[in-house]
């Protein structure tokens, strides 16, 4: 924490990102969020990413929930969950969770229960995936940040 | 009585010798017999049966002659005889047989008597009475002697009365007469026997009738045959002439033909040739085959199958033919059949095979196609990476150097980008996935538009013109974005080609195509959409003074991957794609690309395209879809303008169409004076570098400004220096997507886009206007329920320098729409409690009908809706932005026809709402 290592910080930063992109775990709008980050919301993709975790999370466990449960049957409402998670997902970049979300909804427009199971599975998988490299991704950041905060006198 | 006796004896003994002698004789006298007496009696016998029992149409009396005259009749005959002869051997054998094994038994016999005569001892008073026979065995004498002995032994204890008196006459009379009944009795025994014997032998003694039996059967069994067989036989002299004819299926008597040839009975197809072929094998000598088609008026077409063999007779001379012919026409004709069949199939394989190879080679290019596409696909996102992270490397701080290096990296990757965009975009159109839509746009504004970005990259002293007759129409109905595709190809291409000289569009109205008419079916398919309107066909000149193409690279321009010739491509780069895209595109929409070029001169490329008319009774709906393209300075004499040029000034400077400045940043000119301080992709330039890339310099909208406009707003230079200076690096990053479009905001946060034509004067007025809305601030209203979304699009706006209202539904959007009066909705189509399109068609109601009576039977709390009534809003139309998670043309349908006036596709991208916001806010 000497301040010397912000560009081996950033270089790791963009070294995630990259393999992000790679595997396609984000997309453009991902960029899209960051540039959207300036001094007047200096946190704005942090917070975005929570509230997309917070919300996201809350979803899951309704699916998880409405899936569970034996007399279950309400499919459309499990459509309605998925439209939300592949619109908020689609919109900070997170694609591969989209996808599988795209993947899910479809099974779960043809009523296909297991398909459906499957569907939640690969989402809750795809989305820990993310979240556990987004958290990596901040801590980057955060150290960055502090990293890079360090003035010494000359 | 003796004498009695003696002959009873005698016949006896001659009857036992003959019965055992005569098979010999008969067998030899046999067999001698047919030897020599059989042909004689076998013919006549033939001759009686033929004609006596089954009268036939076959000329049987001739047959025996026939049989007399020639080798065959002969052999025939004597292999009859032989198998006579061969029975009758066996016959003798056998009878011989039987011979030897009765003379056994008698010998046994014999054996067996003299044995009991010699026990009983008896002598023999009687005159012995031997018939002496030449030659015959003591045997047979000593035989009867005892014999006798013996019956008169036994005779001899019977009489016991005295000799010579009555008593023994009397006795001896009746012992004679007991004699000679059982003499008698085996006479007649022996005369029965006798009888049996001529019995047999009379069957045996008829050879004759024999062989007639044979024949019999061998006759009727021919007959049997001949009547069943569909077959004519014949037999013809050396001159052809019928002897013989058996015919199955008599058409003619025998009367008619016989003692005539072919040619005399039949007439027509077939004939001759049989007759020369039976005159053939007459003269070969040798038998032979052939299939002949006879076509006569007697029996019509068939074909036969006809045997012809030689006659010989038994000097070895030919005296005729023997014929045989089998009616073959079903045969044939199954054969011909099989064999048409077996073509057919043959041709079939064939044909099966190229289609196979085809549909291997069809499926071969698909597979390429398609795995050129995903690949391309595959390599965009990964690539698309490296660009992103290449423009956020480019706002971190960067020494010159590296700035430069990293600039030749996006620009890089951006080509790459292009043309893998070209390459899916070919895959579209090929696999047909492409969907065309149908705006209204102005073609005047997308003329001077694709002219205007163009020149905006121009580095060459090109003058760029633009020249559209007065015919055309202000407004027409196409896929404006396909159509300025194919500008901008057609145009860069231009450029890119040109040293010096001009580049231009020229537009004009021109009747229906001849290509058109042919295939009227394709213009009808864009005749869609419900719109009525007349249609024009319009013909587009893009044409340069540039380097031409020769005649013969001509065929292959249009191809894909290439170009005119290998020095070209490598001196020009490109993907030669460009060329292959527009073409597909034009043909697509219905219309035709041609190109005429003369080498040093110049070339031209032509398409033509069938248009709607555009009705432009509703406005508010026409500036729809052509808005990143329109420079929204709707003045009425822009709107029918029809020349427009673009210049190059020495000392002007055109923009590069690189990252462009951010809001902010920059007012809506470029504030550049003449001095040495330039900036190159935003970041400033070494003076000194006078080269022409430090020439080139951010413009703000991508425009043209001349060198008075610079000198004009040469004031600002200093502080846009100065501003960036300040390293605001973030604001590059977010305008870095923006790259070629061309727009910025103003400072006063009104979005207005910017277009700086050579038009110097139109510059104060435009000032004055910008202002005047610049006071106003829009009000927008976004209707989204997504958490993350709002924060996005609130982030967005606030970048773009607006605020919004937020609704999370559509009653809720409903109901802020009727508290206060907003300038633009942006509207989440999917959304729950009622949503954007539901929504939007009320709003449209209220609109239409002043009230919400529609809203409140649809359900919406009626009370709010009904206490706000009193709100006047103004008759405008509210632009209403679909936002939609499904870019696919039936979704954008849906929205237009739900009353929305244009749609972005979720995610929403800065880029997209900035374009949004320049169209529908004034």
């Amino acid at each position: 924490m000497l301040g010397l290592g912000v560009d081996r910080l950033q270089a790791d930063i963009n070294r995630l990102l990259a393999s992000l992109f790679h595997q396609g775990v984000l997309d453009e709008h991902f960029l899209q969020l960051q540039q959207l980050q300036d001094e007047t919301s200096p946190n704005f993709v942090y917070d975005v990413i929570n509230i997309y975790f917070d919300e996201s999370e809350k979803l899951l466990r309704n699916l998880r929930l409405l899936l569970v449960d034996r007399e279950f049957s309400d499919y459309k409402k499990i459509g309605l969950h998925l439209n939300q998670l592949v619109g908020s997902s689609s919109s900070i970049g997170a694609r591969r969770v989209r996808n599988v979300c795209v993947a899910f909804r479809s099974a779960s427009e043809l009523s296909n229960r297991p398909g459906c199971m499957r569907g939640l599975e690969v989402v809750e998988h795809e989305y820990h995936y993310l979240k556990n490299m987004m958290h990596e991704l901040f801590q980057l950041e955060q150290q960055r940040l502090l990293a890079a905060g360090v003035r010494y006198p000359v | 009585m003796v004498c009695e006796m003696e002959t009873d004896q005698i016949e006896e003994m001659d009857v036992e010798v003959l019965s055992s002698m005569w098979p010999e004789d008969v067998g030899t006298e046999a067999d001698k017999q047919f030897n020599v007496e059989k042909p004689a009696g076998d013919l006549d016998t033939l001759k009686e049966v033929t004609i006596e029992e089954k009268p036939t149409i076959a000329d049987l009396t001739r047959l025996p002659d026939l049989l007399n005259s020639t080798h065959q009749g002969t052999s025939q005959l004597t292999n009859l005889v032989k198998q006579w002869e061969y029975m009758q051997d066996n016959a003798v054998r056998l009878l011989r047989e039987e011979l030897k094994n009765l003379n056994r038994q008698r010998e046994e016999a014999e054996a067996k008597e003299l044995k009991i005569i010699e026990d009983y001892k008896f002598e023999s008073n009687e005159p012995e009475n031997v018939p002496v026979l030449d030659e015959t065995s003591d045997l047979f004498r000593k035989f009867r002697q005892k014999k006798r002995d013996a019956l008169i032994d036994s005779k001899k204890i019977e009489i016991d009365e005295e000799f010579d008196t009555v008593a023994y006459w009397k006795q001896k009379a009746l012992s004679l007469e007991k004699m000679l009944e059982a003499s008698t009795e085996r006479e007649r025994r022996l005369v029965e026997k006798l009888h049996e014997s001529l019995k047999t032998m009379e069957s045996h003694a008829a050879p004759v009738q024999e062989l007639t039996q044979n024949l019999k059967r061998a006759e009727g069994f021919l007959h049997f045959i001949l009547q069943n067989a569909p077959i004519v036989m014949g037999h013809q002299d050396k001159d052809l002439r019928y002897l013989f004819i058996y015919n199955k299926y008599p058409s003619l008597r025998e009367q008619d033909i016989l003692g005539k040839t072919d040619v005399e009975i039949f007439h027509g197809g077939g004939v001759k040739e049989s007759e020369d072929f039976k005159r053939e094998v007459l003269e070969k000598g040798k038998a032979s085959k052939r299939e002949i088609t006879f076509t006569t008026d007697l029996f019509g077409s068939k074909t036969f199958l006809i045997y012809v063999e030689p006659v010989y007779n038994k000097a070895g001379e030919k005296i005729g033919i023997n014929y045989m012919g089998m009616e073959v026409t079903d045969q044939v004709v199954k054969r011909e059949k099989m064999a048409k069949l077996r073509e057919d199939n043959a041709v079939r394989k064939a044909m099966e095979s190229e289609l196979n190879k085809t549909i291997h080679i069809t499926e071969e290019t698909m597979r390429a196609k398609q795995m050129l596409a995903t690949m391309s696909h595959e390599i965009r996102s990964p690539l698309s990476g490296v660009v992103g992270m290449a423009e956020i490397l480019s706002t971190t701080k960067l020494d010159k150097e590296q700035r430069q290096l990293l600039n030749v990296m996006i620009s890089s990757g951006d080509l790459v980008l292009q043309l893998i965009n070209d390459i899916l975009d070919l895959s579209k159109v090929e696999s047909g996935v492409m969907k065309l839509e149908a705006t209204k746009f102005r073609p005047r504004e997308v003329v001077k538009h694709v002219l205007q970005t163009a020149a905006a990259s121009l580095k060459k002293s090109l003058t760029l013109e633009g020249n559209i007759t007065d015919d055309v129409p202000i407004e027409v109905v196409g896929d404006v974005l396909r159509i300025r595709q194919i500008l901008t190809n057609l145009i860069s291409n231009a450029i890119k080609f040109t040293h010096d000289g001009h580049v231009g569009i020229k537009l004009q109205v021109i009747s229906e195509p001849s290509f058109a008419r042919d295939n009227a079916l394709n213009a009808d398919a864009e005749v869609d959409n419900g719109l009525t309107e007349t249609s024009v066909w319009i013909r587009c000149d893009v044409y340069d003074t540039g380097i031409g193409i020769p005649e013969n690279a001509l065929p292959c321009l249009f191809k894909k991957y290439m170009q005119a010739s290998a020095d070209h491509a490598r001196k020009y780069g490109g993907t030669g794609l460009g060329l292959a895209i527009c073409k597909q595109l034009v043909e697509l929409m219905g219309g035709q690309l041609t190109v005429t070029s003369r080498v040093n001169e110049g070339s031209t490329f032509t398409f033509i395209l069938p248009y709607k008319v555009a009705t432009s009774d509703d406005y508010s709906d026409d500036q729809d879809e052509f808005s990143d393209m329109t420079d929204h300075q709707s003045e009425p004499d822009d709107t029918t303008e029809g020349y427009f040029q673009f210049k190059p000034l020495l000392g002007s400077i055109y923009s590069n169409g690189g990252p462009a400045i951010s809001n902010g940043f920059l007012p809506h000119k470029v504030m550049l004076t003449t001095s040495p301080i330039k900036l190159i992709n935003g970041f400033v330039a070494d003076p000194s570098n006078n080269t022409g890339q430090s020439e080139i310099v951010q413009v703000e909208n991508g425009g043209y400004v001349d060198e008075t406009k610079l000198e004009t707003s040469s004031g600002h230079c200093p502080e846009s220096a100065h501003q960036y200076e300040n390293g605001n690096g973030r604001c590059f990053s977010k305008e870095s997507e923006s790259c070629s479009s061309s727009q910025a905001s103003s400072e006063g946060g009104t979005l207005e886009m910017e277009s700086e034509l050579t038009v110097s004067s139109q510059r104060e007025e435009e000032k004055a206007e910008t202002n005047l809305k610049e006071t106003s601030k829009p009000k927008i209203l976004l209707v989204e329920d997504n958490k993350i979304n709002i924060m996005v699009a609130k982030s967005m706006m606030k970048q773009l320098g607006h605020t919004m209202d937020i609704a999370n539904n559509g009653v809720e959007a409903i109901n802020a729409i009727n508290r206060s009066s907003y300038d633009l909705v942006l509207m989440d189509v999917c959304m729950p409690v009622l949503d954007g399109l539901k929504a939007t068609r009320l709003i449209r109601s209220y609109e239409e009908s002043g009230n919400w009576n529609a809203a409140i039977e649809a359900g919406v709390d009626k009370d709010i809706l009904e206490n706000e009534q009193v709100c006047v809003r103004s008759t405008n139309r509210l632009p209403i932005i679909a936002m939609t998670a499904n870019t696919l043309a039936e979704s954008s349908e849906e929205c237009y026809a739900n009353g929305m006036d244009s749609f972005i596709s979720k995610p929403v991208t800065l880029q997209k709402l900035r374009e949004c916001l320049q169209q529908y806010l004034h």
